[in-house]
């Protein structure tokens, strides 16, 4: 019995030292953005020996007088605004695949399968030259459209099984009491899918939060900028940038993703092993 | 009566299509139409300013013949995309197995095994990377204790790449969480009637936990190929963010971005994205073709769907 206890012990032991060496660069960023900026390379424990708001206050003042606040508040914005749309669209498609009976809808179907797989660069070129076009480069255009347009055919498909999931005899009684096919929608299905929904506002919000690499094709304008842009441009790779700065900044960067994380947790973790989300 | 569920199939119809409008203009507008322009674009020249000229297939015999940045660029994602890709999943694999028996504190642990998947992709991580992996940094001086003088990880074009792969390792939290579920679906009475064989740890492993796992293997196998080719941020902001040092973090990717949006060659790029689409569909493919022989579906029907 003794035996057994002690392996219980080690092996917990070991996932503890193994947990802890994973989060140590997440500790390390937290731990360094409050030491100042001489120590930030010489002292390498975790507990700082001298703690400092400095590099937050200098890292939120931003780059050329637009302050980090900026930043914050326009990827809130993209992010939100994107989720509504992935919300909206995403699960009025799902409900058309998953209940509706019409033409070509095997067609479709199939094709909307095959878009989770297509790379985005594929379409990337002619999609720029259209916004250009459009003169929507420097708006959030180009970045929130694609949402309203569920683009994001992951979603639907996450929602196509959620939705096949919930009993038919609802709608079908919803029907003989009268209800349309949008109040079958909006009444019976809308209510069911809200841990799909959930799944999808948070996986959509730190999605387009990290889109590092469409942010920086579509903006360049600094009053545009996002928190991912603004980081960045604090970067310089030639070696002189303010660290503490750049590290206070970087740890604020991940605060929404992490609080959802927390928050949501339930929903993060089920989503992603019944659908095999990223 | 014909007419009757015609009629009905007819307001069926426009129902639904009501219902899939956004996707259809969004499928047309965002993915085919642009996919068709830029199949028409790689055979033009194109700097956005001036209309396109016809150049044939020139773009493409040019990527062939005669542009080494494009062959090391392919080859240094292959090497990314076929280390990373199997570390990863075998991480997720074995710590899995390591949490899977019943262990007390398992969401705990399944959280702070996650946390890194959830944070890795931003450029805040890839910038804590950059640092802890700098000549004298965290990396080098836990080395030190010891005895091992560890290199330049970023500033040498030798050592830069394994830098980004230990990053995409770091984060095999997500695929883990795939495989916990998975074996949660493995039938303890197999285990059972397997001890009662007198089959061992290790066969058990290989006979019953392995080919129970093939389908999820399968998926995560496909999606992170798929998601491993379009890497950008890391190699774009642990590197200088134009291929260097030496071309060492110049993916596939990073060369498309600058073809197209630093030097305008859009119609250069866009052959680069149709390859880069071929690629991927190939591997894709494969992975599909030989699913038959290594992945197991339960239901008796071995293989098949």
């Amino acid at each position: 019995m003794d035996k057994k206890v002690w392996t219980h012990a080690g092996k917990h032991t070991l996932i503890i030292a193994f947990g802890l060496l994973m989060l140590y660069p997440v500790l390390w960023l937290l731990s360094s953005s409050f030491k100042p900026n001489s120590l930030i390379f010489s002292d390498t424990g975790i507990w700082p020996a001298q703690l400092t708001l400095d590099n937050y206050y200098n890292g939120w003042k931003g780059l050329q007088g637009i302050s980090f606040g900026t930043f914050f508040a326009n990827s809130a914005q993209i992010s939100v605004l994107s989720v509504l749309g992935n919300i909206a669209t995403c699960s009025l498609a799902a409900y058309a695949f998953a209940r509706l009976n019409f033409r070509f809808k095997k067609l479709w179907f199939s094709l909307m399968l095959v878009t989770i797989m297509l790379p985005y660069h594929v379409s990337l070129i002619p999609q720029y030259i259209i916004y250009n076009e459009l003169g929507w480069i420097n708006t959030y255009l180009p970045l929130i459209l694609p949402k309203w347009l569920a683009h994001d055919s992951f979603f639907i498909l996450l929602m196509v099984q959620f939705i096949r999931g919930i009993p038919k005899e609802l709608d079908e009684s919803a029907t003989i009491d009268g209800c349309s096919q949008g109040q079958l929608y909006f009444r019976i299905i809308m209510p069911l899918l809200v841990p799909a929904l959930i799944t999808t506002a948070i996986f959509t919000f730190i999605w387009t939060w990290d889109d590092f690499f469409s942010q920086m094709i579509y903006l360049s304008d600094i009053k545009q900028f996002t928190v991912q842009l603004g980081i960045r441009s604090l970067f310089d790779p030639s070696g002189e940038s303010d660290w503490g700065a750049l590290l206070a900044m970087s740890a604020l960067s991940l605060v929404p993703i992490m609080t959802i994380f927390l928050a949501f947790q339930k929903y993060f973790l089920d989503g992603i092993a019944t659908t095999g989300l990223k | 009566m014909q007419a009757a569920r015609r009629r009905s199939l007819d307001s069926h119809n426009k129902t639904a299509y009501l219902f899939l409008l956004p996707w259809l203009v969004g499928f047309v507008g965002l993915t085919l139409g642009p996919m068709l322009g830029s199949l028409y674009l790689s055979l033009t020249k194109f700097n956005l300013l001036n209309p396109p000229v016809w150049l044939g297939l020139d773009n493409y015999a040019s990527i062939f013949s005669q542009d080494p940045t494009f062959t090391g660029s392919l080859s240094l994602t292959f090497t990314y995309v076929l280390v990373s890709v199997p570390l990863r999943l075998a991480f997720a694999l074995m710590v899995a197995l390591a949490l899977n028996k019943g262990i007390r504190a398992l969401g705990l642990y399944r959280t702070v095994y996650y946390i890194p998947s959830l944070l890795g992709g931003s450029v805040a991580i890839a910038i804590v990377w950059r640092n802890i992996f700098d000549g004298d940094g965290l990396v080098n001086q836990a080395l030190a204790w010891f005895g091992i003088e560890g290199p330049a990880w970023i500033a040498h074009p030798d050592y830069i790449l394994s830098t980004i792969i230990t990053l995409s390792v770091w984060q095999f939290g997500s695929a883990m969480v795939i495989f916990l579920a998975g074996l949660k679906q493995v039938p303890a009475d197999l285990y059972e009637a397997a001890q009662v064989d007198g089959a061992g740890k290790t066969r058990q492993f290989f006979r019953i936990t392995l080919p129970m796992l093939t389908p999820v293997i399968f998926f995560n196998l496909v999606m992170s190929i798929i998601n491993s080719f379009q890497v950008f941020t890391p190699g774009f902001v642990i590197g200088d963010g134009r291929g260097g040092p030496l071309n060492a973090t110049m993916f596939y990717t990073l060369y498309l971005y600058m073809k197209g949006f630093s030097f305008f060659d859009m119609g250069y790029a866009s052959a680069l994205a149709w390859l880069m689409l071929l690629i991927i569909s190939f591997f894709t493919v494969i992975v599909f073709l030989t699913s038959k022989y290594w992945v197991f579906y339960g239901d008796g029907k071995e293989g098949g769907r």
